[in-house]
């Protein structure tokens, strides 16, 4: 049996005011891979999960994605609201309803569970990143595009954030991670942006 | 996904009740200054008919929804839940309709219930003062809905706010200009119906154009960034 890509990328090159970001990537992402985004500041990076999340429309070359998740600098929780409420409503945009025990639990795995009723415009950077990380546990979708996901977590967070990408990818996801701290995942592989060489090693 | 952006819209609303209130007591303030302003210009015989208080009306509501619009995406640009709603709502079209019937909820629809006071303050007739109400009832979400397109593709800039202005003014002349005579009309004493119509229209055309509109706007502000 051979699986269906997540993703399928067909030399695509990122263009950001008038400028080519790097060279042109190929690559295919299969159910279980993690894949490791690597480039200098300024390489695209960002820019190419903007764009395989259908935030970036200035590009050359093809892709197809389905059922990204996208997480980028700005977390996507609304300060007004509690990590319930931003929970449930983020879960409300992929059309599914959560219960309250299984949202409590996924805080209580990524250790905010004692801030779940206070406005997530009152917690720590590193605490609203661990909301966001209990959002990636309670969504059902398959290719997670994550940029820069390590910020401003403490090292219990980073191992939590490893043992949560390598679940995800052993039930049949596949991660896409943009960073400049390696994660110990087994089975890794990296895509390294250059602006002038542009490859991707196994 | 319409339960739980509604649920959203409530909550946040309710958090955020200075930006329902800041632009109301704007458009009071600005009312009473005028009032201390130029007394003369304000009838205080009600049976009279006041020449200047429905321009001035209605001058000041589109000047107090300028100031709400500005903030209308600002704060889902900033915390990235606009982002979200673009790469994962099946539907953002609907998010964004929802997102512009809320800013009129907790603006025009307020200050259409306040139009009579307001009218008062000014020096209506008393006989203008139903169709006041009417009148800012059929014309504030046309002004919600052009305005969402010109916020929508400033709340990029840091400083959107005169930019803001100069790209939804001239959006809002229609319905200054028919909404004003409106009052005129039934200070008058004459039919409104023309005015009702004409209003009624100019909504239906901006509700007709602006979600489209809006959506390219904010796909454009997101990738600018």
């Amino acid at each position: 049996m051979t699986l269906q890509p997540l993703l399928a990328v067909n030399t695509l090159s990122c263009e950001r005011g008038g400028r080519r970001l790097f060279s042109p990537v190929s690559l295919s992402v299969l159910p279980g891979d993690y894949v490791e985004l690597i480039g200098a500041n300024g390489s695209g990076k960002s820019t190419l999960l903007r764009t395989l999340a259908g935030l970036h429309s200035q590009f050359t070359g093809e892709y197809h994605s389905q059922d990204t998740l996208y997480q980028g600098h700005r977390l996507g929780l609304d300060g007004l609201l509690t990590p319930l409420e931003n929970l449930a409503w983020l879960a409300g945009l992929e059309d599914h309803t959560l219960d309250h025990e299984t949202t409590l639990n996924a805080l209580d795995r990524t250790g905010v569970l004692t801030m779940a009723y206070s406005l997530c415009a009152a917690m720590s950077a590193g605490q609203q990143r661990r909301v966001a990380m209990a959002r990636w546990v309670l969504s059902s979708r398959k290719l997670w595009l994550l940029d820069e996901p390590l910020t401003a977590l403490d090292a219990s967070a980073q191992g939590l954030l490893r043992d949560i990408i390598a679940e995800h990818c052993a039930n049949g996801g596949a991660v896409i991670c943009a960073t400049h701290n390696a994660i110990a995942i087994d089975g890794k592989s990296e895509l390294i942006l250059d602006a002038a060489i542009a490859e991707t090693l196994p | 996904m319409i339960r739980g952006a509604l649920v959203r819209e409530w909550q946040v609303l309710l958090r955020a009740k200075g930006a329902v209130i800041n632009p109301l007591a704007f458009l009071l303030l600005t009312t009473m200054l005028f009032v201390i302003a130029a007394p003369d210009a304000i009838t205080t015989a009600t049976d009279e008919a006041s020449a200047v208080a429905p321009g001035v009306l209605w001058t000041l509501v589109l000047l107090t929804q300028l100031l709400a619009l500005d903030s209308m995406y600002r704060r889902d640009f900033d915390s990235g839940v606009l982002e979200q709603t673009l790469v994962s709502a099946q539907v953002p079209f609907v998010t964004v309709l929802i997102r512009i019937f809320m800013q009129w909820l907790s603006t025009g629809f307020i200050m259409a219930c306040l139009g009579p006071v307001l009218g008062v303050m000014l020096g209506l007739s008393s006989q203008a003062l139903p169709a006041t109400a009417l009148a800012l009832l059929l014309g504030t979400p046309a002004l919600s809905l052009l305005g969402s397109v010109g916020a929508s593709v400033t709340v990029g800039f840091n400083r959107g706010g005169v930019i803001l202005a100069l790209l939804v003014l001239p959006l809002f002349l229609p319905t200054l200009v028919f909404g004003a005579d409106m009052v005129m009309a039934a200070q008058a004493g004459r039919s409104v119906m023309p005015q009702v119509y004409a209003l009624s229209l100019i909504s239906l055309v901006a509700l007709a154009l602006a979600p489209f509109a809006t959506l390219a706007g904010l796909k454009i502000s997101l990738e600018m960034q």
